[in-house]
């Protein structure tokens, strides 16, 4: 792609104590892309989620977003600026009902407030499937609708860019298509991602690029097939250069 | 119905606790941070009516308007320059912070008031009362506290339900971290809640310096019940709160009807016995509309 990218990231560098969980990170996201990261545990994958989010801030390197520098910039004004975000472990805000999380996110993130705001947050509930459930308490939903309202929320924040940390986890055999067709919905509709996914197959069915991290370092990145049988892949996975792709 | 006074001026007097309570209720509910300054500041709140009472001449109510904006602005100064560094350090640090804070107030005017008892004066607007039945009068100060209180409370709590900045503080109450990716600024909210929060120990502080007597030293016995009551109703919880301070008012006064020496002695049995069987209080819940 030629075009300026969305998100670039530049010799991006965190280590906490010892152990260094983000090295010379550097690449760029598209606008309409979706980036698919892997890599075993400890590779360093929430890290960068939360260093292009604002929660924590790098030891090095720089983050241009939507043509603006947002290194210094902190997590609520990154999420201002368009970056929305998921969490591997749904965070709802337990005491409200479903509507007024997400409506929370469109009337700070997203900056929309009265019917436009409402209409934008049922928007959001409708994109992912969660309309029904509006007025319950966040508290109360399944897992799947608790990954649902991580996505619900982020979207009413009126996202350039979003950032899902492993929405798959935990969920069945069964959920599990029904997110990823939410999330390709998603991308259909122009939104970029970022999602991070420890559910390989998931993943690779519905992001454009594939990017393997081990160790805070970038192992691989480029068309997920490839990426997926890149002998470095398979070792960080399988620990043996004997495995294959489909292994994984 | 000796008995039967005994309580009704014990749900009256816990009007006024539940108005000392709200704030103290509302900064433990958004950021968990327990304000030992909080006393101190009624009584500053206090001090400051009575001046202005005395200094201007102008009708006491009419005090609180000049006094509620003055201490919501004191309270944001506080935030941005003391608390937020405190609640970013070690967890007792706010407790630390807020305690020394006390301390100098209550120095402090010790200094400008000397330790004489003052009060504002409402005239004959603090002995007045409506007679219910031959046994039970009701005064009209305690009967206007108590409704200003239960107003403070439902509006503070439809603030919280309906309002964006109220739905911040409690998406923050309830998770900084992902209220911040919301888009939310947790420095400006917990601002606005201490602003809020010293705002009503405004008001309560003027209440209190009409119902009674005070000194510098007085905000120590205001923080304990205030204390008190939040922690009876459950911490964090308005409605709650308003319940726990009737029902300290209560035990005091009951108290007070069954040992004429020893009343308060009841409210604070209650207090500890909430602690020891239900230490969340009698209806916890986070602020949460």
């Amino acid at each position: 792609m030629t075009t300026t990218p969305l998100l670039s990231v530049r010799g991006l560098s965190k280590q906490f104590g010892r152990v260094i969980t983000a090295e010379d990170l550097t690449f760029d996201v598209h606008q309409g892309e979706a980036l698919g990261i892997v890599g075993p545990n400890g590779a360093g994958k929430s890290t960068l989620l939360n260093l292009i989010g604002g929660v924590i801030e790098p030891d090095s390197g720089s983050l241009m977003f939507d043509g603006q520098d947002i290194t210094r910039l902190g997590a609520a004004e990154r999420a201002k600026s368009g970056i929305g975000r998921s969490f591997q472990i749904p965070r709802p805000f337990t005491g409200m009902t479903v509507f007024e999380n997400v409506y929370v996110g469109a009337s700070f993130a997203g900056d929309t407030r009265g019917q436009a705001g409402y209409e934008r947050s049922y928007q959001a509930l409708e994109t992912t499937g969660l309309l029904h459930l509006a007025e319950h308490r966040a508290g109360q939903l399944r897992l799947l609708d608790r990954k649902r309202l991580e996505l619900a929320r982020a979207l009413a924040t009126k996202p350039k860019l979003i950032l899902l940390d492993e929405i798959a986890g935990g969920l069945t055999e069964r959920e599990i298509p029904q997110l990823v067709e939410t999330i390709r919905q998603l991308v259909a509709s122009g939104v970029t991602v970022v999602w991070i996914e420890h559910i390989v197959h998931a993943l690779v069915s519905a992001v454009d690029r594939l990017m393997c991290l081990a160790e805070g370092r970038i192992l691989a990145i480029g068309d997920p097939s490839e990426v997926m049988k890149s002998p470095e892949v398979i070792e960080v996975y399988l620990g043996s250069t004997m495995a294959t792709a489909e292994d994984i | 119905m000796e008995w039967a006074n005994a309580i009704v001026q014990g749900v009256l007097l816990g009007g006024l606790y539940a108005l000392l309570a709200a704030g103290l209720s509302l900064m433990f509910g958004v950021m968990r941070l327990v304000n030992l300054a909080h006393g101190a500041l009624a009584i500053v709140a206090a001090y400051a009516g009575l001046v202005l009472v005395q200094k201007t001449g102008m009708p006491p109510f009419a005090s609180i308007v000049i006094v509620v904006p003055l201490m919501a602005i004191l309270g944001w100064v506080l935030q941005r320059t003391l608390l937020n560094t405190a609640l970013n350090r070690q967890a007792l640090a706010p407790i630390l912070v807020t305690f020394g804070l006390a301390v100098i107030i209550q120095n402090l005017l010790l200094e400008l008031f000397t330790a004489d008892n003052q009060s504002i004066d409402v005239g004959s607007l603090a002995s007045s009362s409506i007679q219910i039945t031959p046994d039970i009068a009701i005064g009209v100060f305690p009967l206007i506290t108590f409704i200003v209180g239960v107003l403070v409370i439902g509006l503070l709590q439809q603030y919280l339900a309906r309002t964006a900045t109220g739905r911040a503080m409690r998406a923050t109450s309830d998770d900084r971290e992902a209220a911040e990716l919301m888009g939310i600024d947790n420095k400006y909210v917990y601002s606005l809640a201490t602003a809020i929060s010293l705002g009503l120990v405004g008001i309560a502080g003027v209440f209190l310096g009409i119902r009674t007597q005070f000194n510098p030293t007085f905000g120590d016995a205001t923080l304990i019940f205030a204390f008190e009551a939040v922690i009876i109703g459950g911490l964090g919880s308005l409605w709650g709160t308003l319940a726990g301070g009737m029902i300290l008012g209560i035990a005091q006064t009951v108290g007070a009807q069954a040992f004429p020496s020893s009343g308060v002695l009841l409210g604070h049995v209650v207090f500890l016995l909430v602690l020891a069987f239900r230490p969340t209080g009698l209806f916890p819940k986070v602020v949460n509309g």
